[in-house]
């Protein structure tokens, strides 16, 4: 892993590279973690990818969190890690929520890390994040038909009646 | 190697690359796919499963076919989609454990691990070393067990039944070792945040020796049933090679890894249990083929029995469970003699213990690759976010690149060891 001063060089080479891409840092229990803004993830992860001496070259893990009710509300966390040195570093992405119907929007990491492609549509399954690129971005675990975006904080647990054959007849649309 | 540059020599390919269809060659990209597609005359797809008794569970794969060659090939899964994550934030700590366990079903231990092991960061706790060293014994007994299933299902998907009955023998003897330890053969909730739920009983270290001493013979008796099989081997050999650099862009991780050359195990590179303190060895391939992998796996099954062995050998005396009485349970007799006792009792069985705020991904090595477990804590006694980053489910991203160009009986053969586990891809 890298140290904490090791995790603000990381910080400060993207930064003159990109300018205002990292927002923050943040080194809790010896995991250093990288906030950026959601716009620029391509090349930040493009950056750390395949500048000499960064080299995170694996993607182990790419997950959504919904910080309800904290702002920005929506995060995608990039795992890294460089095998030889056996460092890893957390990329978290963050996203305000745009408010209504509109969903989040964040450019897809497939052409990176093509390993991105299954676990950016289950993202995009339970949280209702956009990820622009993703060449085949469909719901992956939940029905095609579902409506909702069942892991977000305000989506209520148990909301869905349990369809017997004995109560179809009491579900909308069930039978034509 | 980029995605744009996927064309591959015959000797990045493996052994012989001489009878391969040409959009193996070509390469495996989706924008690739296309061009490759273009030549073909006619392609007929079909469905194959869920119910299919080859798919290990219920997935479904959208198989494109140009005569007995698969052309391309889509998996569709879900089907047995429960919400685990979604119901672990409804849950108290200690109650998330069994949901989890039943992601993955086939490696519960390894699911407890994981989620215990990054509650214990976001707590700081520490572990006692003899909590640790039968949460080893535990992980490389379920390890076995895992394998065991594996190489059963997959020998009888080719055509070898006996080999299942014969894994299944082993499996059902470390099941009752389950049983002794932890009273259930299946789904043992063992592990708790700071230790085990109980100490081991007595006699338990007899069988597992027992079971150590009878192990490599058994493995020598698989090696001896398959290894001779003129079936099995035409069945693996050269069959469903994917190179390691691609294994690595699609973030392939365990024995598929391991197979195609790459000695990445992160028993030995991270320190989350103390297998430092054990002579293990990491088996690795050469080609990345299926018999790789087959052998991989059955060299895996040896190097856990000698963990194994060395753990039950050096266990250490001690507590089994951390001495932090707002996280572990105190023990039974205290409760009518300590209204201390009983009070940490009763606050920790109605709320649960709370985490501080904070993230962790905690990963390990799973049977089947790096099983990460992420759990966001807000402060409160339940977690934000539960999340598990399942090897089958990113594993799976690599069946395409295993068969197409292939026969649709290899397409078997690939997937029965990539050995996905349904209930952990869909969780």
């Amino acid at each position: 892993m890298p140290d904490a001063p090791g995790l603000e060089l990381i910080a400060q080479e993207v930064n003159t590279r990109h300018e205002g891409a990292v927002l923050g840092t943040s080194f809790e229990h010896g995991q250093a973690t990288l906030l950026v803004s959601g716009d620029s993830i391509v090349e930040v992860l493009t950056y750390l990818k395949e500048a000499p001496g960064q080299e995170y070259d694996i993607l182990s893990s790419l997950h959504g969190v919904d910080y309800l009710p904290a702002e920005p509300r929506f995060a995608v966390h990039y795992e890294l890690l460089n095998m030889p040195r056996v460092e890893r570093l957390r990329v978290k992405a963050l996203l305000p929520d745009p408010g209504g119907d509109a969903l989040p929007e964040l450019d897809s990491v497939y052409g990176v890390f093509p390993g991105a492609d299954f676990q950016e549509r289950e993202v995009y399954d339970f949280f209702g994040i956009l990820f622009r690129g993703h060449p085949d971005l469909r719901r992956i675990l939940m029905p095609e038909d579902y409506v909702g975006w069942p892991q977000r904080r305000d989506f209520p647990v148990g909301g869905e009646p349990v369809i017997f054959t004995n109560t179809e007849h009491t579900v909308p649309g069930w039978i034509r | 190697m980029s995605i744009a540059d996927t064309t591959r020599t015959p000797e990045q390919m493996g052994r012989d690359a001489i009878g391969r269809t040409e959009a193996q060659v070509i390469g495996t990209s989706p924008i690739e796919r296309t061009s490759a597609l273009e030549r073909e005359e006619e392609l007929f797809t079909i469905n194959m499963g869920p119910h299919h008794p080859a798919t290990h569970g219920v997935l479904r794969l959208l198989v494109s076919l140009e005569g007995e060659v698969v052309r391309d090939l889509k998996p569709v899964m879900g089907y047995v989609h429960t919400g685990i994550e979604k119901s672990a934030e409804q849950k108290s700590y200690w109650k998330v454990i069994p949901f989890l366990e039943r992601m993955d079903y086939l490696s519960y231990y390894f699911n407890m691990e994981a989620f215990c092991g990054a509650v214990e960061r976001l707590l700081e706790l520490e572990i006692p070393p003899r909590a640790a060293y039968l949460r080893v014994i535990h992980m490389e007994l379920n390890r076995i067990h895992s394998h065991l299933v594996g190489l059963g299902t997959t020998a009888l998907d080719l055509g070898a039944i006996s080999m299942f009955w014969y894994c299944f023998r082993e499996r059902d003897t470390i099941l009752d070792l389950f049983e002794m330890s932890s009273g259930a053969r299946m789904h043992t909730r063992y592990f708790q945040v700071g230790g085990v739920i109980e100490d081991i009983p007595v006699g338990f270290e007899r069988k597992v020796l027992e079971f150590c001493d009878l192990m490599p013979e058994r493995i020598d008796q698989y090696a001896a049933l398959l290894d001779q099989n003129e079936i099995f081997l035409q069945r693996t050999r050269n069959t469903g090679v994917v190179s390691r650099e691609r294994l690595l862009e699609l973030g392939v991780t365990g024995p598929l890894l391991r197979a195609a050359g790459e000695p990445w195990d992160l028993r030995k590179v991270h320190d989350y249990l103390p297998y430092d303190d054990f002579e293990f060895d990491i088996p690795i391939g050469t080609v990345g083929d299926n018999y790789d992998r087959y052998r991989v796996r059955l060299n895996e099954m040896r190097e856990s029995v000698r963990i194994i062995r060395q753990a039950v050998e050096g266990l250490p005396e001690g507590p089994f469970a951390a001495d932090d009485r707002k996280v572990v349970l105190p023990p039974r007799h205290e409760l009518s003699t300590s209204m201390e006792s009983l009070i940490h009792h009763f606050k920790l069985v109605t709320e649960g213990f709370r985490v501080p705020p904070g993230e962790a991904y905690f990963p390990i090595e799973g049977p089947r690759g790096e099983l990460g477990c992420f759990v966001v804590a807000d402060g409160s006694s339940k977690p934000v976010r539960v999340h598990m980053r399942d090897p089958s489910f990113v594993n799976l991203q690599a069946l395409r690149d295993m068969c197409v160009g292939g026969y649709v009986a290899d397409l078997i053969a690939n997937l029965a060891m990539l050995d996905p586990i349904l209930g952990g891809i869909d969780r």
